[in-house]
């Protein structure tokens, strides 16, 4: 398997009045065209692990590393201008929530027209046709009419499709999606996961997963990172979670309700200082 | 007997949609009673509804064997509290833990306030050096402790819980689950609970009611859930889609 993005020893730091915030603390990994999962709760340097590759880190924040390589570009000293021809290009990004990361005043249509043309020159009418057949891809099932709608006019999930829809047009080889359904309802983040996983596999793209949820990104997964505290605590295949070996993943796993497995109290997670070390 | 909490045909209608649709459910004393659905079933409508912070339109709420007019009481916040979904949301940002806690307490007239204060706070696990910060110097969990505290520090007997531990990481919510469940059996509380997420409700209750437009689409124990008797579609494939993520087979090695 070809490595397309080659990460060593990140590190993502955020001078504060108090002292430097130690966002991401070294962080090393490989990824070919495969989906990959990082998984964390808030504040374990997951989210600033993706902005970082994506390069939407803020100004103020300090980003290190011996490698952060991407198809043989090397993007600690890409120029600005380099970084912008890649990002929405060669990799783009899913957000969380449609609602907030869709434009409010600009029509569906428009977005992903917009971001089509930012990338490549194509004529008013070949772009309109292309975002059609995109949100097509993307299953709407009248395309016409959501083409000319403004994102709160739809859905959550339609939303979040209509996002991957503006995200695939430029035909992206890395897909970071940053809890790209963790705002929807269950079935709808199941339709979702569903067309993304078909466009992943199809279009032969990598992709990085991001969420909380550890049982979700395992049964999407090829691969799993887990993630505390800013360092990796754990890399396992996705199959072999239930053999995973740290306590904190092990932990995360454990205490979650089960429909079938009553227990009560729940255990909790008994945190260890060397965890974070 | 009397029900703690009954709601007989109840509707919801905010200017022409039909929130809720004669929804009756009925709460023993003590027991909890769960709500599940995706976003717009009225799960959290039937809750707000009760705590009067909607429209009531149509039917009634019987309140320890007491039916409510379209005004509430102080007598019924007494009775009935609520916690909210977003600890982030639902603390003054510019009141302290104290000040927060003392409200509730100033409004109905308690004495001895320095006691109940300290013992609120030691009840959810927060010991009082917490008492005097603001709420955005606490975390998610943190913050979802003080609610839970300020919902109980007038000792209700009925508490309604509005996706209480949905903004929360699995391991705090986790913590707060078994926070909630040790109150309920200390105080032998009945709760109203809603949720979109199955597993937390089976967990936590003891019989649930699964809503979708509105309307009910079944009633069941927790034990009938578990054992997967169910007699709807819709909640056949709620609890599939609990499962996580399930790859369709593909031709041609995928």
């Amino acid at each position: 398997m070809s490595t397309m993005l080659d990460v060593e020893d990140l590190r993502v730091q955020f001078p504060t009045r108090t002292g430097v915030v130690d966002a991401v603390r070294g962080v090393s990994f490989t990824l070919g065209r495969e989906r990959l999962g990082i998984v964390g709760e808030s504040g374990s340097g997951k989210s600033q692990t993706g902005r970082a590759i994506m390069g939407l880190t803020p100004p103020h924040a300090r980003i290190t590393a011996k490698t952060l390589n991407f198809d043989g570009i090397d993007l600690l000293t890409a120029s600005v201008k380099e970084r912008r021809a890649l990002r929405g290009n060669r990799i783009a990004m899913i957000l969380q929530d449609p609602k907030y990361s869709l434009n409010p005043v600009m029509s569906i249509g428009r977005q992903i027209v917009e971001t089509l043309r930012t990338h490549e020159k194509v004529s008013k009418a070949e772009a309109r046709r292309r975002a059609l057949d995109m949100l097509t891809a993307v299953q709407i099932r009248d395309p016409e009419r959501v083409y000319d709608l403004h994102p709160h006019e739809v859905s959550g999930g339609m939303g979040q499709r209509a996002m991957i829809a503006m995200m695939l047009i430029t035909g992206p080889e890395l897909l970071i999606a940053d809890e790209p359904t963790s705002a929807l309802d269950v079935t709808v983040q199941l339709d979702v996961l569903r067309i993304l996983d078909n466009l992943v596999r199809d279009r032969g793209m990598g992709l990085i997963f991001i969420s909380h949820d550890l049982r979700l990104v395992s049964s999407f997964c090829d691969r799993v990172i887990v993630m505390y505290a800013g360092r990796i605590v754990e890399e396992i295949a996705a199959r072999d979670l239930h053999m995973a070996k740290h306590p904190y993943t092990r932990g995360l796993l454990n205490c979650m309700p089960q429909i079938d497995n009553d227990r009560h109290p729940l255990p909790v997670l008994d945190r260890k200082p060397e965890w974070a070390a | 007997m009397t029900h703690a909490l009954t709601t007989e045909n109840l509707e919801v209608v905010f200017n022409r949609f039909r929130a809720l649709r004669a929804v009756s459910i009925d709460v023993a004393p003590g027991e909890s009673f769960g709500l599940v659905g995706e976003s717009g079933s009225g799960k959290s409508t039937l809750l707000r509804a009760v705590a009067g912070l909607a429209p009531v339109s149509g039917g009634t709420i019987t309140v320890n064997g007491k039916t409510l007019g379209s005004k509430r009481t102080k007598a019924f916040y007494r009775e009935v509290q609520m916690v909210f979904q977003d600890p982030y949301g639902s603390l003054h940002p510019r009141q302290t833990v104290d000040r927060l806690l003392l409200e509730p307490l100033a409004v109905h007239g308690f004495g001895d306030i320095e006691k109940r204060i300290l013992r609120a706070l030691d009840e959810v696990g927060l010991g009082s050096s917490f008492r005097f910060r603001y709420s955005h110097q606490l975390s998610g969990g943190q913050r979802q402790r003080v609610a839970i505290a300020r919902a109980l520090i007038l000792e209700p007997s009925i508490v309604l819980l509005d996706e209480p531990t949905s903004a929360l990481d699995a391991s705090v919510q986790a913590e707060v689950l078994n926070l909630l469940e040790q109150i309920r059996r200390d105080r032998k509380l009945t709760f109203l609970m809603v949720s979109h997420d199955l597993a937390v409700i089976t967990h936590m209750c003891d019989r649930l009611m699964v809503m979708q437009n509105g309307a009910e689409v079944e009633r069941l124990t927790a034990a009938e859930l578990t054992k997967r008797k169910v007699s709807q579609d819709y909640t056949r494939n709620l609890l599939i889609a609990s499962q996580g993520f399930v790859r369709p087979e593909v031709p041609a090695g995928g």
